[in-house]
């Protein structure tokens, strides 16, 4: 009981400076989230659920100072590509810089707008709350209470282009509530992009619900600011026959707990979900991932690829629970690291939970070093050392970024690698 | 071509000494064989060569065109014109192997400040060369060496020393894992490259190889030294009689 107090205390501070918005559609989600996340209190580092991330510089009352980076050697990722750009400069949204949010078969419209918005009165905080159970997520409750803005996406039809969000990081105080609502309709389908640190510490929420049929493509990339500290949840629910596809590229940030909350609500559906992490020096990035399957023949794939070195520390939480009656069931879970020296850790945890007789689930996890025959046969070849580690890394990742269907996006994730295996080369 | 002088290596973690002084000398356009039983030191020879870790060259030297081997990195022999053919190639997931050859082209042209092959020139060339050793484009697609047979590896092996064109080829059993037929067309890639600017050192364990590859001497090795040389001859009495005699005569 001491140790709940202390987090309803934690909460008590943090939230006493926070405004609660009493009016509009999202409202009363807003009143029952304060009210769960009351019960719960914020987490601390006592908790199993963050036994290998400490929370407390997410829940402290204010964000540690964190410097902005400023491009200046390379073009921002998806430049080249078609899409609908809507910017946040630390979490405020930017109409200026922004494009008109105008696209066939696509709503748009944003969290912090007037009038009612019934899909999304469906959608904010449903999800986030039933992912709540079995374990909790206090810091998704109180995006959900006190989120400033968000995107609230509806698709109806095939998207022309990806719509992209760029979150700007300009302010080194800056604290920053995102909270997005996507819903694919049935046979839709949508491409999200996101990039961008956001803010000094950021905490977003993105609940996407894929109807039947749906296909929902997501594609991230967290900046290249190195001191921003970040949480971000992902909550998804699929109909049948539905489609869940999400990448992150995460290069650099002082501390990014990234989860992803998947459940099979419909039969035939696939939700793949990876992630590519590169850290060099102070970086603790942890992916936590959470996939219940209840219902039958679904397929899902976590594939988590981290490559460490000068003491960066990767975490990973994975698991796949498969419901009883959730038949014919494909689960796979692959996390592994790779550390270019020997002051790195990598803190795995993966959990398969199975109350289905008939169900093909695998996971593995592994964590080494760069293969040294592998590098002597590139070596041997002609290939400079580090050029051949590159090539070796690069290799190493490229299960992750498999996992982006589009080739151009793929291609320009895989120019972000090895950028920043060239400036971190040697080092 | 490759002169290599009284060298002496051990194994770097432990006291173990495997090569006790080989001196070896071979002339451009020149094939060279060395035989001999299990761990007589014929692989640690190619690995010291081509710079392999894991050993100490504790006296002695070797050079290629005069300059001195072992100074040098890996991929700067390579750029020098060294080129070692794997006893077991190794397996590189996630890496293309029209990826790898392109990169390993390239990098040693530019070592050597040749300009890059382009895309559509490699392409040709590649394809050209990998037709006559009977590798077809979805081995060039397919991750290096990964889920290829053993005599696809040892193709693969001759088809990068045919990209890379080396001065100075070392075979290490590259007949081992070898069916007849695929013998025969390893040795027809090896023999296409057989020129007057070009030596071979093959190492084998069997005659059977040397009756592709005709060599123009044959070393026995034991023990850590080169104790006899020959011209083929020496291979077929190897074969006939085992290494027993010939070790109990030089002895």
């Amino acid at each position: 009981m001491a140790q709940l107090q202390a987090k309803q205390d934690a909460l008590a501070l943090r939230i006493a400076g926070l405004d609660l918005p009493r009016a509009g559609w999202s409202a009363p989600a807003r009143a029952d989230a304060l009210t769960r996340l009351s019960a719960m209190g914020l987490p601390s580092k006592r908790d199993e659920y963050w036994r290998y991330t400490d929370p407390t510089s997410l829940t402290a009352v204010a964000p540690t100072v964190a410097a902005p980076f400023a491009y200046s050697d390379e073009k921002m990722v998806f430049t080249d590509i078609d899409r609908l750009r809507l910017v946040f400069v630390d979490g405020v949204f930017d109409a200026d810089a922004s494009d008109d949010p105008v696209l066939a078969g696509v709503e748009i419209t944003r969290l912090s707008a007037s009038g009612d918005l019934h899909w999304a009165r469906d959608l904010y905080g449903v999800l986030e709350t039933r992912g709540q159970t079995p374990v909790q997520r206090p810091l998704a409750a109180m995006n959900t209470a006190f989120a400033t803005d968000g995107v609230m996406i509806r698709a109806t039809g095939k998207a022309a282009k990806p719509v992209y969000l760029v979150y700007l990081h300009k302010s080194n105080t800056s604290d920053v509530i995102l909270h997005h609502c996507i819903k694919i309709e049935a046979g839709a389908e949508l491409t999200i992009l996101e990039n961008g640190p956001a803010a000094a510490r950021l905490n977003k929420v993105m609940e996407v619900e894929v109807a039947e049929g749906g296909k929902f493509h997501h594609i991230r990339t967290q900046g290249r600011d190195h001191e921003r500290r970040a949480v971000t949840h992902i909550f998804a629910r699929l109909a049948a026959n539905a489609l869940f596809k999400s990448f992150t590229l995460t290069a650099n940030g002082h501390l990014t707990r990234n989860e992803a909350i998947i459940e099979f609500a419909g039969d035939d559906a696939v939700a793949h979900v990876a992630g590519a992490a590169v850290g060099d020096g102070a970086f603790h990035h942890d992916d936590t991932v959470f996939v219940t399957h209840d219902a039958e023949r679904c397929e899902s794939r976590q594939v988590f690829k981290k490559v460490l070195k000068n003491g960066a520390i990767g975490v990973f939480q994975g698991k796949i629970l498969v419901k009883a009656g959730a038949q014919k069931t494909d689960g796979y879970q692959i996390s592994q690291a790779l550390m270019l020296d020997g002051d790195s850790q990598f803190l795995a945890k993966p959990e398969l939970e199975i109350y289905a007789d008939d169900v093909v689930c695998s996971h593995g996890s592994t964590s080494g070093a760069i293969d040294e025959a592998a590098l002597f046969y590139l070596q041997s070849r002609g290939v400079p050392k580090r050029a051949a580690q590159s090539l070796l890394v690069l290799a190493f990742l490229a299960e992750a970024i498999a996992e982006i269907e589009d080739t151009s996006l793929a291609d320009d994730i895989r120019i972000r690698m090895e950028n920043w295996l060239t400036r971190h080369e040697g080092k | 071509m490759l002169e290599i002088n009284n060298l002496h290596v051990k194994l770097e973690e432990e006291d173990k000494v495997i090569l006790k002084g080989v001196t070896l000398s071979i002339k451009p356009g020149s094939v060279h064989a060395i035989m001999g039983p299990n761990g007589s030191g014929k692989s640690t020879l190619s690995y010291v060569l081509s710079g392999k870790g894991g050993y100490e060259v504790t006296e002695g030297s070797a050079s290629l065109e005069g300059a001195e081997l072992l100074e040098m990195e890996p991929e700067e022999r390579a750029a020098a014109g060294l080129f070692l053919a794997f006893q077991y190639p190794v397996e590189i997931p996630g890496v293309g192997n029209m990826t790898f050859l392109r990169t390993a082209v390239n990098a040693q042209r530019k070592a050597r400040g040749e300009d890059e092959l382009s895309a559509g020139d490699f392409l040709k060339i590649v394809r050209t060369k990998a037709k006559a050793l009977k590798i077809d484009a979805d081995m060039m697609k397919r991750p290096v060496n990964v889920g290829f047979s053993g005599g696809e590896k040892k193709r693969n092996e001759i088809l990068q020393m045919a990209m890379l064109e080396p001065k100075m080829c070392i075979l290490d059993e590259t007949d081992s894992g070898l069916d007849v037929d695929a013998m025969k067309l390893v040795s027809e890639g090896v023999n296409a490259l057989r020129d007057a600017g070009r030596s071979f050192l093959v190492i084998t364990h069997y005659q059977r190889l040397l009756d592709h590859i005709k060599p123009d001497f044959v070393h026995i090795m034991a023990d850590g030294r080169i104790v006899k040389t020959g011209g083929p001859e020496l291979a077929l009495e190897v074969e006939k009689n085992g290494y027993a005699d010939l070790l109990a005569e030089v002895v």
